[in-house]
């Protein structure tokens, strides 16, 4: 430790900390552009001047390392006399276009220079002008406001693991740019909009929208994959305008994901904002009560094992556990909320969670990913890996489809599930380093599990892990990896066949003869038989609705107050960011209001006691945080090993784009979808 | 055929083999292949006179680096040629000294000569004429290089008698 004294406090930082640290341990506040606590240190905007006693002139506090018995002035004649003349040069080049700028109200630039700016310029000569550059649909550029900070490139390079941005010619001439004239080709790349400090890049969608001052925050839940990113939703009115993570170290860190960022403009396309009911097989525009009769009628002289119910992936727990009583009180074991048929065995939690938890992925030594492609199943937490892989020393492991890059160093050992066996007899090399490997990882992913011999290859993995040490009782090595925003809720809370019950295979082609769909869109509607009476209940026309009898309008996740889990078993909660549109309403109130017309009312009708029956069913979703934890039991899940097929492992998700119903009626992201996904042929250079 | 389709006409080669493994040794020498960077493309400028974008991506692919961070350390040093040029690059230094000394005068004189303005090469592909920062050769000046010869005191005659002589 250093103790260093900053304007006259008495602050102790690890040693090797900058000056910068030090000064923001005391309280004190550093203007800085280049610097940003998640990336490298460029030491280039010279914003960030103190001075230090015995320095003969002031440094730039973000690169100076600490030194014991150091005296440090943040605010003195000199330095503040040294930062205006910083702020003076940077806005030489700078157009001061504020009243047409997106980052207006939130500039770094506009707000320090209210501090250390002039009220006039001294610079007459005329000011240069640089060329946007193209970054894809997400991003927009004004490459005239770019302060050469290089946050982007840095972020970029290291974060995003990208590195396709650069900054050519030197001095004045300074550009930053593609190298080459094309989309970044990142799912990450809206992180840059919140990184720069200026108006460079903006958000394309957001583009000339709003003011910040004019939008109500609400915090919520990222439901576009089950990463749990802490969002803030802005919205104006009755209107999403944009959407930004919220800091949260255990969970996103500050960033997030494209999809959860840009997929908001679904909110308004393809909505179901009345009840319909079909009549003479033609759905018909309805009245609530007339829906609720439709189904009550529906469900006349059905016996409870005939009637079903699948949930789907973005579904909050509170509709989820509010339609479990449902079908519990109809008699019905049949429920299910594994649309891709993944096996499962939920007898322990552990079995189903990201138990080394995202945080907990810096710590780790090795990784296997069996699997998954967590680059598009959950951005976030892959640049988690990236993370832990720049630290170094990090072999890293792929058993599953030889997808795009991960944007780290990965070894494919296999394709199919005889790779695990090699490394569970030792046959393989990788087996060696997952053993010598203090805290090794294995991560199983949908992919894996969702196939006929997916209970094998989850108890192989188990059994993996437990041989190569990954299960000690301070380390939790086995993780699984959703990519289902509603899966681990669903599974805590028990959605899935009871005694008897069918799953959702089971369900199809009449296997039962009403079927009730929260929100399931990931089948094709074909599957369900054609004299089954089918209930859909959700927010957008999609999949499940056009097969629908009854469609009942739910809420998105930002149209209601919601409690998720996301893959490591964090219950977070989300609050609700505007009103649903039309005649449409919250999920719970929907099943609850049934409940009450077929005379089985549900004991609940308010959020809390929605809660604390979630929490009576589960006692986990009254737990706040994430405790860490290891492995107690050592048994592993049911499945037989010797049962492993042979079919190799099928690619992640398909389009990352367009994976639920929310971001297949996204316009940004159909333009994502065509510019990042579907080959195109490259002008030549 | 234009004076760039003279000068572009190795840009899309890929580099030779000797000179891809001359490269990838100068990386193994550095704790960071990537020290050896400049170096390379001073190589790779050696034999081909500028560095085009294939041959700078093949570089960047030999030293472990990003193409666009290379292209940044290309585009930062005056001397690493991104565009082409032609067979003999002369650069007439224009800092203070060689100013006072009368370097317009020399400039006015190779543009009437040679038909190209600063920035430009000659039809032929002969000379690139190209305006440089300090040459350090002050006390002679004004000063230009032609290749790698610097050449002091230069006025009219003797800059004709240069041309001739390298010609």
């Amino acid at each position: 430790m250093a103790r260093v004294t900053v304007d006259g406090i008495q602050v102790e930082v690890a040693n090797g900390s900058s000056v910068l640290q030090a000064c923001e341990a005391a309280g004190k506040e550093i203007p800085r552009f280049c610097y940003h606590e998640r990336l490298s240190i460029a030491g280039n905007c010279r914003m960030c001047l103190v001075e230090v006693e015995k320095a003969p002139k002031p440094v730039a506090s973000c690169g100076y390392p600490v030194m014991d018995g150091m005296v440090v002035k943040t605010d003195t004649a000199v330095v503040r006399k040294a930062r205006r003349a910083v702020m003076e040069f940077l806005l030489i080049n700078h157009p001061l276009d504020c009243p047409i700028c997106d980052q207006g109200g939130e500039c770094d630039l506009q707000d320090q220079a209210y501090s250390y700016g002039a009220d006039h310029s001294r610079y007459a000569e005329n000011k240069r002008a640089v060329k946007d550059k193209y970054l894809g649909p997400l991003v927009k550029t004004v490459m005239t406001r770019c302060i050469q900070c290089t946050r982007c490139v840095r972020f970029a390079t290291e974060v995003a693991g990208v590195p396709e941005l650069g900054a050519t010619s030197r001095g004045e001439n300074m550009e930053i740019g593609t190298y080459v004239e094309k989309a970044l080709t990142s799912e990450l790349s809206g992180n840059l909009i919140d990184i720069c400090p200026v108006g460079a890049l903006t958000s394309k969608p957001y583009a000339f929208m709003a003011r910040p001052w004019e939008l109500k925050r609400s915090d919520s839940i990222d439901v576009m994959d089950a990463v749990g990113t802490n969002i803030s939703i802005h919205a104006r009115g009755a209107e999403v305008l944009r959407i930004l993570p919220r800091t949260n170290d255990e969970v996103n860190e500050e960033w997030m994901a494209d999809k959860g960022r840009f997929s908001f403009d679904g909110f308004r396309r393809r909505r179901l904002d009345q009840p319909w009911v079909r009549a003479h097989g033609k759905l018909q525009p309805a009245r609530w009560q007339d829906a609720f009769v439709a189904i009550a009628h529906g469900l006349q002289g059905v016996h409870g094992d005939r009637i079903g119910a699948i949930a789907g992936d973005l579904c909050d727990a509170e509709s989820m556990v509010a339609l479990r009583d449902l079908m519990v009180s109809l008699g019905s074991p049949n429920l299910d909320c594994r649309q891709d048929g993944a096996r499962y065995d939920t007898t322990r939690r552990e079995f189903y969670t990201f138990n080394t938890s995202i945080a907990g992925i810096e710590e780790s030594d090795a990784l296997l990913l069996v699997g998954c492609d967590p680059r598009h199943e959950a951005p976030v937490l892959n640049a988690r890996i990236r993370k832990r892989y720049l630290a170094g020393r990090y072999p890293i492991g792929v058993i599953g489809h030889p997808t795009a890059d991960l944007t780290y160093g990965a070894e494919i050992i296999g394709d199919r599930p005889a790779a695990l066996t090699g490394l569970l007899e030792g046959g393989l090399a990788f087996a060696e380093v997952l053993k010598s490997a203090k805290r090794p990882m294995i991560v199983v992913g949908q992919a894996a599990l969702a196939r006929d011999d997916g209970a094998a290859v989850l108890a192989a993995c188990w059994k993996l892990a437990e041989s190569v040490g990954a299960l000690a009782d301070d380390w939790h090595g086995f993780n699984v990896l959703h990519h289902a925003a509603s899966r681990v809720a669903a599974l805590d809370i028990g959605f899935l066949p009871g005694r008897g019950g069918r799953s959702v295979a089971g369900m199809m082609s009449g296997g039962v003869d009403v079927l009730w769909l929260l929100g399931a869109d990931e089948f094709h509607p074909a599957r369900i038989g054609p004299d089954t009476f089918v209930i859909y209940q959700g927010h957008h026309g999609d999949a499940g609705a056009s097969r629908a009898d009854v469609i009942l309008p739910g809420a998105t996740y930002a149209e209601k107050p919601g409690t998720y889990v996301n893959t490591e078993g964090r219950v977070q909660r989300a609050f609700q960011a505007i009103m649903p549109p039309g005649e449409a309403k919250e999920d719970w109130r929907i099943i609850r209001a049934f409940s009450e017309v077929i005379g089985m009312t549900l004991p609940y009708d308010n959020l809390d006691a929605v809660r604390a029956r979630l929490t009576e069913v589960n006692p986990v979703f009254g737990v706040q945080g994430l405790p860490r934890f290891g492995s107690g039991d050592r048994s592993g899940p049911a499945g037989d090993v010797a049962a492993l097929g042979n079919a190799a492992f099928a690619p992640g998700i398909g389009d990352y784009y367009l994976t639920n119903a929310i971001s297949r009626a996204s316009p940004t992201m159909q333009e994502c979808s065509r510019v990042y996904t579907q080959p195109v042929v490259q002008a030549a250079e | 055929m234009s004076t760039a389709e003279t000068l572009a006409d190795s840009a899309s080669e890929t580099l030779p083999d000797a000179l891809r493994e001359e490269i990838r040794l100068l990386g193994q020498h550095e704790a960071h292949p990537r020290a050896a960077c400049i170096e390379a493309l001073q190589r790779v400028q050696r034999e081909f006179r500028w560095v085009s974008d294939a041959h700078l991506r093949e570089v960047a692919g030999l030293l472990g680096m990003s193409a666009a961070d290379l292209d940044g350390v290309a585009t930062y040093f005056n001397l690493i040629f991104r565009r082409p040029v032609g067979r003999r690059v002369l650069l007439l230094c224009d800092s203070v000294s060689c100013w006072l000394m009368g370097r317009e005068r020399l400039e006015a004189h190779l543009s009437a000569r040679l038909g190209i303005r600063p920035g430009q090469t000659t039809p032929d592909g002969d000379v690139t004429l190209l305006p440089t920062v300090c040459l350090g050769h002050c006390d002679h000046a004004p000063a230009l290089m032609l290749g790698d010869a610097l050449h002091g005191d230069v006025d009219t005659q003797k800059l004709d008698a240069i041309l001739e002589a390298a010609g």
